[in-house]
């Protein structure tokens, strides 16, 4: 981590132009106002939920693995969650349903959102930009203290009478909205207060992060030279602006019907439990995409630059992520074919769903296109962007099974969706955040991670997960249900035992392999082989700095002269053309993306 | 386990509409399938073709207009005609309620099925109709027509061999129907968790030849059971 001293230092090398006065610890480590250090603190943060949401998982999973069996080390645990025998401890079923909510909820909100949206959208905007900070700076920490609060009332509720929150994640109501049919009272109200919190955290978030692109590009940055990553995650900020607001609207209406009496979605006194649905997937369907397209730009930034070849179809992958950002907004009903909706609406739902799978595909295809005749090394951030790609195949094609409303009849509310969900938020969001945080570490914090131990945690994570989340799909096939805490109470799915008790044991063994990343990311804070500005040969605005990059970035303001993904370009010598680097006189191939002649003060497109 | 474990079989099933129901499942199967092993396989292909050498560099090249239009295009029509095959079968099965089927209430309540069958007189809300526990008895080869409520919460009733499933709404009347093609006992699940006793909420289906299932009727009608 640098020092102020380096800060100082380094700029004094760029012959830097910033006043730099001695920045007190609490505002340089604490109450952070430097994009960069809020990055690191949503990563940290994150990460560390990153992990409870896995041990959930783990307790999950030893249940479905070993039904109604004493849990080894689990009589630590307080009597109401785990029923004491003399045997051992075993889990009971009102804690199964919290587990099943809070594994979801944190690691959607408070996992990989922050690390996609919190960290990569703080980290990588205001650098590819050209931009010395964010806009709003002091919004920007304001964000990240309020997701503090809401992750802290969020693990609080585990301790509260009752238990944490128990009616999934998606909290569908009549169920969510009085303890009366779920025994949680107080852990339900915490879930909606720290969720309502947490929205307005990405909402500033998100304000901040649109202005920022709009206003502070350096000069020639026009916008289709902006790289994909950033693209994806200024998408992700109109997403995040308009969908936050509804979920917060929804949220407020339940924690009434739960505390002060109203029915917005209790039938008992004429209200509507679909109206919950409507709402809750009018925002959670955008989510699915907040969860997605920042995964797709990092991978992007990875695949063009490991592959050194330009991205195939730059402005068709900007147009997939603006065209998934509108239809994104006509597709919550799929969520809800079996609701009790209207079926004449299933079928509207059902095309706008096949539509969608359209910008996918392109993306898709592209990332194939860029292989092509490329020259593609095997580093650890490429590891992860190319699985990515494998796995968001398999989780976009299985999506086409439950888009079919037909079909959708049968595996809605089994393990196909929970597969298919697995295959596109882990298969694809967390293999991204992998291929991310390994390729901007030397950013983040001068110091390369290690290579072999890296490729290590990569093939185990990439056997393991398949292990685990493929035959999720059989078992969904078979007819086992998702949310069930002891699946052999019903004959037909017994013979599924040994199944589920093999993804269990596999699933011990994913979790187990993610130490290896995680002593790798801290040893390599400290002892990792020392990165240069660029170590990966890249053209964007974020290597041209030292690594870290001093407080306010840019020595002086950069000019952009081309795209981003310049690579193996005939007007360099070298593989790579970076964005800054002034065209050669005389006459050449200029910049293969067709922009006017570039000029400083091409700012504005 | 067995290698049968691994299958993307679907289970047997026994509804008037389960054949469509799978056969649209292995189209969907096929189509994906193929795409999955053509890009997958051209992947792994250009993996080890374009990996690193040295020496090697990087074509310089920035996609094709025409590539993009094409798959693009064919992207669509797949998507289109797999949603359009799908129609016709979504509507049967959720809009097209046969005339004639037998009606019967069934009531979702934490955790139980209440089922509501009219009695002799072939009316339901008479004084005749009588209610069995999570059990579903129909006629085999005769529609039934399922009033679906709910009195709590949501559920969801599940007969995954029939292929029907449909969530329960307090304060809706939702229609479900599905004719049995074969006798038998089968499967009714909950699919929407419910509570803490989602996991128990489980009954049976029974399909009788017309005869027996008329002796049932008519045994259930007779028996006494306290006054409501």
């Amino acid at each position: 981590m640098s020092t102020t001293e380096k800060d100082i230092a380094s700029a004094v090398d760029a012959g830097g132009q910033h006043d730099h006065h001695e920045i007190p610890w609490i505002r340089k480590y604490v109450f952070a106002t430097d994009h960069k250090m809020i990055a690191k603190q949503f990563m940290f943060v994150s990460l560390f939920f990153l992990v409870v949401g896995g041990a959930l998982a783990g307790m999950m999973r030893f249940q479905l693995g070993f039904p109604g069996q004493p849990m080894p080390g689990a009589g630590i645990l307080p009597d109401a969650m785990m029923a004491p025998t003399p045997n051992g401890a075993i889990m009971l079923p009102e804690f199964y349903n919290s587990l099943v909510t809070m594994h979801g909820t944190i690691m959607i909100f408070f996992a990989i959102m922050p690390l996609l949206v919190g960290l990569f959208g703080n980290l990588l905007i205001p650098l590819q930009i050209g931009a010395e900070d964010m806009a709003f700076p002091r919004l920007n920490m304001a964000s990240f203290w309020l997701a503090v609060p809401a992750g802290m009332l969020m693990l609080a509720s585990f301790a509260v009478e009752g238990g944490a929150a128990g009616a999934g994640w998606t909290s569908y109501a009549p169920l969510s909205t009085s303890g009366e049919w779920t025994g949680v009272y107080l852990g339900q109200q915490l879930w909606l207060v720290s969720l309502t919190i947490l929205g307005f955290s990405s909402l500033i978030g998100a304000v901040n992060y649109i202005t920022t692109v709009i206003n502070l590009r350096a000069p020639g940055m026009t916008w289709f030279r902006i790289p994909l990553a950033t693209w994806s995650l200024f998408v992700t900020a109109v997403l995040i602006l308009l969908a936050i607001p509804i979920l917060a609207g929804a949220l407020i209406m339940l924690l009434f019907d739960q505390t002060i009496g109203t029915g917005f979605f209790r039938p008992e006194v004429g209200g509507e439990p679909l109206l919950w649905q409507h709402l809750f997937w009018f925002f959670g369907h955008p989510e699915v995409y907040i969860l997605i397209l920042p995964a797709m730009g990092i991978t992007s930034e990875v695949l063009s630059n490991r592959a050194r070849k330009p991205i195939f179809g730059y402005h068709s992958m900007v147009l997939a992520l603006i065209s998934i950002g509108f239809l994104g907004w006509i597709v919550w009903g799929h969520h809800m074919f079996q609701s009790g909706m209207n079926p004449l609406l299933g079928t509207s739902f059902m095309i706008s769903t096949m539509a969608i799978a359209v910008p996918s595909a392109i993306k898709t295809f592209n990332w194939l296109g860029t292989l092509w005749k490329a020259d593609i090394h095997f580093d650890v951030p490429m590891l992860h962007a190319l699985s990515f790609v494998s796995m968001f195949i398999i989780g976009g094609l299985s999506g086409i099974f439950m888009a079919s409303t037909p079909v959708d009849i049968y595996i809605h509310d089994t393990y196909f969706i929970v597969a298919h969900l697995h295959y596109v938020l882990f298969g694809g969001s967390l293999f991204a955040i992998f291929a991310g945080i390994t390729y901007w570490f030397p950013k983040m914090f001068g110091r390369m991670m290690n290579e072999p131990l890296g490729k290590v945690h990569f093939v185990l994570t990439f056997i393991f997960y398949n292990l685990v989340f493929f035959p999720m799909h059989n078992l969904g096939l078979q007819g086992m249900m998702r949310r069930i805490y002891d699946f052999t109470q019903y004959d037909f799915l017994q013979p599924l035992q040994p199944m589920n008790q093999f993804i269990t044991l596999f699933a011990f063994a994913l979790i187990t392999t993610q130490l290896l990343f995680v002593f790798n990311f801290f040893w390599s804070i400290f002892k990792g082989e020392k990165a240069g500005n660029n170590p990966w040969k890249s053209n964007t605005l974020e290597w041209t700095v030292p690594s870290p990059p001093p407080h306010g970035n840019f020595a002086e303001m950069p000019t952009v002269f081309r795209g981003p993904y310049e690579y193996s370009s005939p007007e360099s010598d070298d593989d790579f053309l970076p964005q800054t680097t002034p065209p050669r006189e005389g006459p050449g191939p200029s910049s293969g993306v067709p922009e006017p002649t570039p000029t400083p003060e091409g700012a504005e497109a | 386990m067995t290698w049968s474990d691994w299958s993307w079989v679907l289970p047997e099933a026994f509804s008037t509409f389960s054949d469509d129901v799978d056969m649209i499942y292995y189209v969907i199967l096929w189509v994906t399938g193929i795409i999955f092993v053509i890009t997958e396989g051209v992947l792994i292909y250009f993996l080890v073709r374009y990996r690193h050498k040295e020496g090697r560099k990087a074509t310089y090249d920035h996609g094709s207009s025409k590539l993009e239009i094409v798959w693009t295009t064919a992207t669509l029509v797949v998507c289109l005609a797999l949603g359009i095959v799908s129609k016709g079968v979504w509507d049967t099965m959720k809009i097209d309620v046969p005339e004639g089927a037998m009606e019967i209430i069934v009531t979702a309540q934490q955790f139980e099925w209440h089922v509501t069958y009219p009695g002799p007189d072939g009316a339901l809300g008479t004084a005749d109709d009588f209610e069995v526990l999570n059990q579903i008895h129909a006629a085999v080869d005769e529609p039934v027509w399922i009033h679906l409520r709910a009195t709590d919460v949501l559920h969801s009733l599940f007969l995954p061999e029939m292929r029907v499933k449909q969530d329960a709404v307090p304060g809706k009347d939702i229609p479900v129907w599905f004719e049995a093609t074969a006798t038998g006992e089968y499967t009714i699940g909950c699919a929407e968790l419910c509570g803490i006793g989602h996991t128990t909420m489980n009954g049976t289906l029974t399909i009788h030849t017309a005869a027996d299932f008329q002796a049932w009727a008519t045994a259930q009608a007779q028996r006494p059971r306290p006054r409501p």
